[in-house]
């Protein structure tokens, strides 16, 4: 059976960055990533945005070359999935019967798309965005799309949204919720980009309730909860995902929504690690909440963390949480976490599309949404990162630069 | 054929050739060179392709827009005079022999 010093389990953003990591801080011993997809380590983000659009070939997404892992020596066992771990013999079982023995363990498999629960969501045509061929399956079938479907009003299915209507699709897009980025901003940010879309000729409904995928062999329309049928040749679920954590938690680690870990990326058995959107920790800018970041951010800090905590130079995770979404010319930039914020104070002219949400608890500056506003998003992350207290009044004041404002 | 020069954070010096259009991020990360991350992919969004631009070439290149020049406050402390995000500078024939300094990602 081969051994690895460091298996690491999937080959997307986190898992390769650990593997990066590895080795730039000198690890010497074998290193290798088994991955379900068939592909070279990738760049999710273009997958909703320029690759989707056209306007980035393949190879770009590559995180590094194929080359590299050689050079690296890191090996790639691509097109693997790992199905049990036998954490006291410290070995992995694969889907091909093959097992592999390892000294530490580093789970990052991300999540699988949420699917829609209702009737229909198998045909021809229904399709979710997580990988190169998801991707792929929509391009195939564009060119027979004139209007499409988007369920889920996050930040995948907007950017996919501005996508199709660039690329001249009829567009509806179906939001459960009462408004789009529920989740993860306040109500100035979601009605700014409803109002964005509508413009951009999305018919954008919210508390939407579908029924039914319709169609014989292939899709041909949604229908909503009132009886409605919307006319589609493609629908795209963009829902949120759910952690691709059952192999861990039947090897009784601890977890439940995500694969629980400590300060360090560790969970519950010491020779196994897991980062990136499976990855559930407390995070300081959540108040010490525990939960699972979805970001690139997230993912390459996390992995870093782990490396350093095998490499016995363990560090407590403090990386700031920050993501970035472009749709238009809108550029989005999420610095801190939101939730449980008790104010959100708009700076800037929403109508000038240049402004910044931003969100305080108990005074403090927790997270900022900036749109078209860089230089806030830059000065509030080191606010953030301070905890600062600033008057209401004066982060309103779009005159002075955020870092210069005077602290409480 | 276009050379670029890499220092990486360490003082290796790496010496690539680039493809004519790939921005100098891309030309790094295409050969594993150390001290681009390029978190954000290339869309000025993460500043983990920060460089310091041989000052002979450093006035050739176009001018940086307000989005890098803001980015750039967010590694301050390894900013100088010629500091660029190397994700928005275009690879031409001008560029041969261009050296960049890495000064290094933190995490
Ligand atoms: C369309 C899209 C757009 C996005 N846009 C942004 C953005 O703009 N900004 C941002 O910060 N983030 C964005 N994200 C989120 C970001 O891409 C993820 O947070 C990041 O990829 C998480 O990395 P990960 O390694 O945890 O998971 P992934 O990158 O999903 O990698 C997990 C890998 O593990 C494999 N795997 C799963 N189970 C097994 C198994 N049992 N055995 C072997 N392999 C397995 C999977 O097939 C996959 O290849 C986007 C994501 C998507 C899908
Ligand atoms: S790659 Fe992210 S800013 Fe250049």
């Amino acid at each position: 059976m081969p051994h690895f010093d460091v298996l690491i389990v999937g080959g997307g953003q986190a898992g390769a960055y650990a593997a990066i990591q590895l080795r730039q801080q000198g690890f010497v011993g074998t290193v290798a990533i088994a991955g379900r997809e068939n592909e070279l380590p990738y760049e999710r983000p273009p997958l909703s945005k320029e690759y989707l659009l056209g306007d980035k070939e393949w190879e770009r997404l590559l995180i590094r070359p194929a080359s590299f892992w050689q050079e690296k020596a890191i090996a790639l066992l691509l097109g693997l999935e790992v199905t049990a771990v036998q954490p006291t013999a410290r070995q992995v079982t694969m889907n091909d019967g093959s097992s592999l023995g390892y000294g530490k363990l580093i789970w990052a498999t991300g999540g699988e798309p949420r699917r829609l629960a209702c009737p229909g969501t198998d045909l021809k045509g229904v399709h979710v965005v997580r990988t190169r061929a998801h991707a792929d399956a929509i391009l195939g079938q564009l060119s027979d799309v004139s209007r499409a479907v988007i369920v889920g009003g996050g930040y995948i299915g907007l950017e996919a949204a501005a996508v199709l209507r660039k690329l001249g699709k009829e567009v509806t897009l179906l939001e459960a919720l009462p408004r789009v980025l529920a989740r993860v901003a306040g109500e100035d940010v979601s009605s700014f980009y409803e109002a964005e879309h509508r413009a951009q000729g999305v018919d954008l409904r919210t508390s939407a309730a579908i029924s039914a995928v319709e169609g014989l062999d292939r899709v041909s329309g949604v229908r909503l909860a009132d009886g409605s049928l919307i006319e589609c040749q493609m629908v795209i679920v963009g829902i949120g995902i759910i952690p691709s954590v059952e192999p861990l938690l039947a090897a009784g680690i601890k977890g439940e929504n995500g694969i629980e870990v400590d300060d360090f990326c560790r969970t519950s058995d010491e020779n196994i690690y897991a980062i990136g959107d499976c990855a559930a920790q407390a995070n300081r800018f959540a108040g010490g909440a525990v939960l699972r970041v979805e970001s690139v951010q997230n993912a390459n800090d996390q992995a870093a963390c782990a490396v350093k905590a095998i490499l016995g130079e363990a560090q407590s995770y403090a990386a700031i949480p920050w993501f970035w979404s472009n749709q238009y010319d809108l550029k989005l930039q999420t610095v801190g976490i939101s939730s449980g914020y008790d104010a959100a104070i708009l700076r800037g002219d929403c109508a000038a599309r240049c402004f910044s949400v931003l969100y305080l608890k108990a005074g403090r500056l927790i997270a900022v949404d900036a749109i078209n506003a860089t230089r806030d998003y830059v000065q509030a992350r080191k606010l953030i990162e301070e905890w600062a207290m600033i008057a209401p009044e004066d982060l309103v004041d779009t005159s002075r630069p955020l870092k210069d404002l005077p602290r409480l | 054929m276009t050379t670029i020069v890499f220092f990486e954070p360490d003082g290796t010096r790496r010496e690539v050739e680039a493809n004519p259009g790939e921005s100098l991020m891309e030309v790094a990360v295409r050969h594993g060179v150390e001290g681009v991350d390029a978190d954000c992919g290339g869309v000025c969004a993460c500043a983990t392709c920060h460089g310091h631009i041989d000052p002979a070439f450093f006035g050739r290149l176009l001018a940086m827009n307000d989005t890098e020049d803001a980015m750039l406050e967010l590694v301050e402390d390894q900013r100088a005079a010629n500091s660029r995000l190397l994700c928005q500078i275009q690879v031409g024939p001008e560029l041969d022999g261009i050296v960049i300094k890495l000064p290094g990602v933190r995490r």
